[in-house]
């Protein structure tokens, strides 16, 4: 009797053990995986605030001077709002003709439109940036579009507006469809309804796919590289990578202030966005 | 049925039973000229681009010269030199270790381990871990990889300077590694949160009767989670593919150096057809290259078919 409650006792204790020291090891290992992936973000968060700013990580000698420079040197703002016009302009295209089309397709049953549906998303999937650069770049030096922002803005929405239909028919099918009946009732018709009837109603899915179209335009460095030639055309992802390349002398209190203004705008908007939409957002297709 | 009154010319040729879902009186006609203009610009931006790399691929297209102006067909000849050319086969062959110990093994085991062990905490503990694996994915390309550059710099990186190993050049003697690792951390997030929401939705009840017949932890992964979430995790396998398949990314972390050593597909393409000028051999690997996407996404199309029948 005494003996097997012993044991019992014995065995318990182990099992604490084990499970203590269980729980300490995972408890180092999800550590050292946290650091691993801190490590890099550490510098972009430091640096633009050292005042003599090093490829190591140091403590930094506080200081807002880099970005007071970074504000006057014309190359970075100007890619700035390049990013900006390129990702609005992308935007607007998107978000107006995906509008019409997904309100179209949820609306009336156009033969084989799940097809085309799935058929276009499948096409968008397959014929990414990189696979599909060659030919891209070919076509638009063809069109006389190269070195323009037609050819980037067109090349760019072509890509993105399969996921958009996609996402925004979706939307526009859980739109209940009364108040379109009664606003036909009072005699208005299809354009009056898509823009008084459907559009407020559809307002936080437009809105969805707006900043999810900026987010991704901004972060796009293959398509503004291949067919942007001019410095001063480029986007901040190109202007970036030519500053780190092509600066014989790196300055870092520039690049470090620049990464992080640049970086700034998509954290943000993860931060908030994701908290309300969860990770679909960034589980579109990417580059 | 007042409604009717009012019915626009183009929803005449609509049969009866659709009228219901037409409520806005649009009518077939209406609805070609709203879905037109989208599908213009995808046919012309995204179809014609992947149709033109055949006949493209076919041609002795170059940037400059000659065959600038009037290119000329020479059949199979792009096929025969990229399948014959070395380079061409090891640049197939650091893609399959790219995509392979990147993708399937790195991005999707890290995040799924992510995922599990924190599946149970809640508060700043998780938030932190998720924030910054979350944060690694949203930064722009050309950030991650500068700060990637920064890390490993030669002189006074980081890493070099945690390991006390100064003037290592790693990213000359340890491209390849550079670059998969960059990647796991550029992309892990997305595995992560699509396991953490598989999950979620693991009836607890399983977990709970798999705890009292005594299964221990890896028992129950072994036997109630896995097989749960089995639809997911080759749902995420084969996106994962896909899109390490096609980043572009590590060009600018190692720009295919060392001597090729991490010319990657996408990389390779890039390198021969635009600063190597030799777009109609550039096209018929891009070829190669989308067909390898078709396949990867109509076996993703075929799973996830599979597991809405399921």
């Amino acid at each position: 009797m005494t003996g097997s409650t012993e044991t019992v006792r014995k065995v318990a204790s182990n099992t604490t053990v084990r499970h203590y020291l269980a729980r300490v090891a995972f408890g180092l290992v999800l550590t050292i995986v946290g650091l691993l992936f801190a490590l890099p973000l550490v510098w972009l968060v430091l640096a633009p605030f050292d005042a003599t700013p090093t490829l190591s990580l140091e403590w930094p000698d506080w200081t807002l001077d880099n970005f007071a420079r970074l504000f006057q040197n014309p190359y970075a703002m100007r890619s700035i709002g390049n990013s900006l016009l390129l990702g609005v302009g992308t935007m607007i295209i998107v978000v107006v003709l995906g509008a019409l089309a997904a309100y179209a397709m949820s609306r009336i049953r156009i033969p084989g439109r799940d097809g085309i549906l799935y058929g276009l998303l499948l096409l968008s999937s397959i014929v990414t940036g990189t696979a599909a650069m060659v030919p891209t770049f070919q076509i638009i030096t063809s069109l006389g579009l190269i070195n323009t922002y037609t050819g980037v803005l067109l090349v760019l929405a072509g890509g993105i507006l399969p996921t958009v239909i996609f996402i925004l028919k979706d939307f526009m099918d859980s739109i209940p469809k009364s108040y379109e009946e009664s606003a036909r009732l009072y005699g208005a018709g299809p354009f009056r309804i898509l823009r008084d009837v459907v559009v407020p109603i559809a307002r936080p899915g437009l809105a969805f796919i707006a900043i999810w179209t900026i987010v991704q335009v901004w972060g796009n460095f293959l398509v503004p590289f291949i067919l942007l030639r001019s410095p001063d055309l480029q986007p901040a992802a190109v202007l970036m990578y030519t500053f780190y390349t092509e600066s014989g002398q790196a300055d870092l209190r520039l690049i470090s202030a620049f990464a992080l203004l640049f970086s700034a705008p998509v954290l943000i908007i993860y931060f908030v966005v994701n908290r309300r939409y969860g990770f679909r957002f960034h589980g579109g297709i990417k580059s | 049925m007042t409604a009717s009154t009012t019915t626009p010319a183009g929803s005449l040729t609509a049969p009866r039973r659709r009228r219901a879902d037409d409520v806005a009186g649009l009518g077939t006609a209406r609805a070609g000229i709203f879905v037109a203009p989208a599908l213009t610009l995808i046919g012309l931006f995204l179809l014609f681009p992947a149709v033109w790399t055949i006949w493209l691929g076919m041609t002795d297209y170059r940037l400059t010269g000659l065959q600038a102006a009037s290119p000329e067909f020479v059949g199979l000849d792009n096929y025969v030199e990229a399948l014959t050319d070395p380079s061409f086969w090891n640049s197939l062959w650091l893609t399959l270790v790219f995509v392979v110990a990147s993708g399937i093994v790195g991005q999707t085991l890290i995040g799924f381990a992510l995922a599990w062990s924190v599946r149970n905490i809640h508060g700043w503990v998780k938030a932190l871990i998720e924030g910054l694996v979350l944060a690694a994915w949203v930064i722009p390309a050309s950030v991650a990889s500068f700060l990637w550059l920064v890390l490993m710099d030669r002189r006074s990186g980081t890493l070099n300077g945690l390991l006390g190993t100064d003037g290592y050049a790693w990213l000359i003697e340890h491209p390849m590694e550079a670059i998969i690792l960059f990647n796991i951390w550029v992309g892990t997030a997305f595995s992560m949160q699509l396991f953490s929401s598989a999950l979620s939705a693991v009836p607890p009840s399983q977990i709970e009767s798999a705890k009292m017949v005594g299964a221990s932890g890896w028992q129950q992964l072994r036997d109630v989670i896995i097989p749960n979430i089995k639809g997911h995790i080759l749902t995420n396998t084969l996106l994962i593919t896909l899109w390490t398949f096609n980043t572009f990314t590590p060009y600018l972390v190692t720009a295919g150096g060392p001597n090729g050593k991490t010319e990657i597909l996408s990389v390779y393409i890039y390198e021969t057809a635009i600063p190597g000028g030799q777009l109609g051999l550039g096209a018929a690997i891009s070829l190669i290259m989308l067909l390898i996407n078709l396949v990867i996404a109509l076996a993703y199309i075929r799973v996830s078919r599979g597991r809405k029948k399921g």
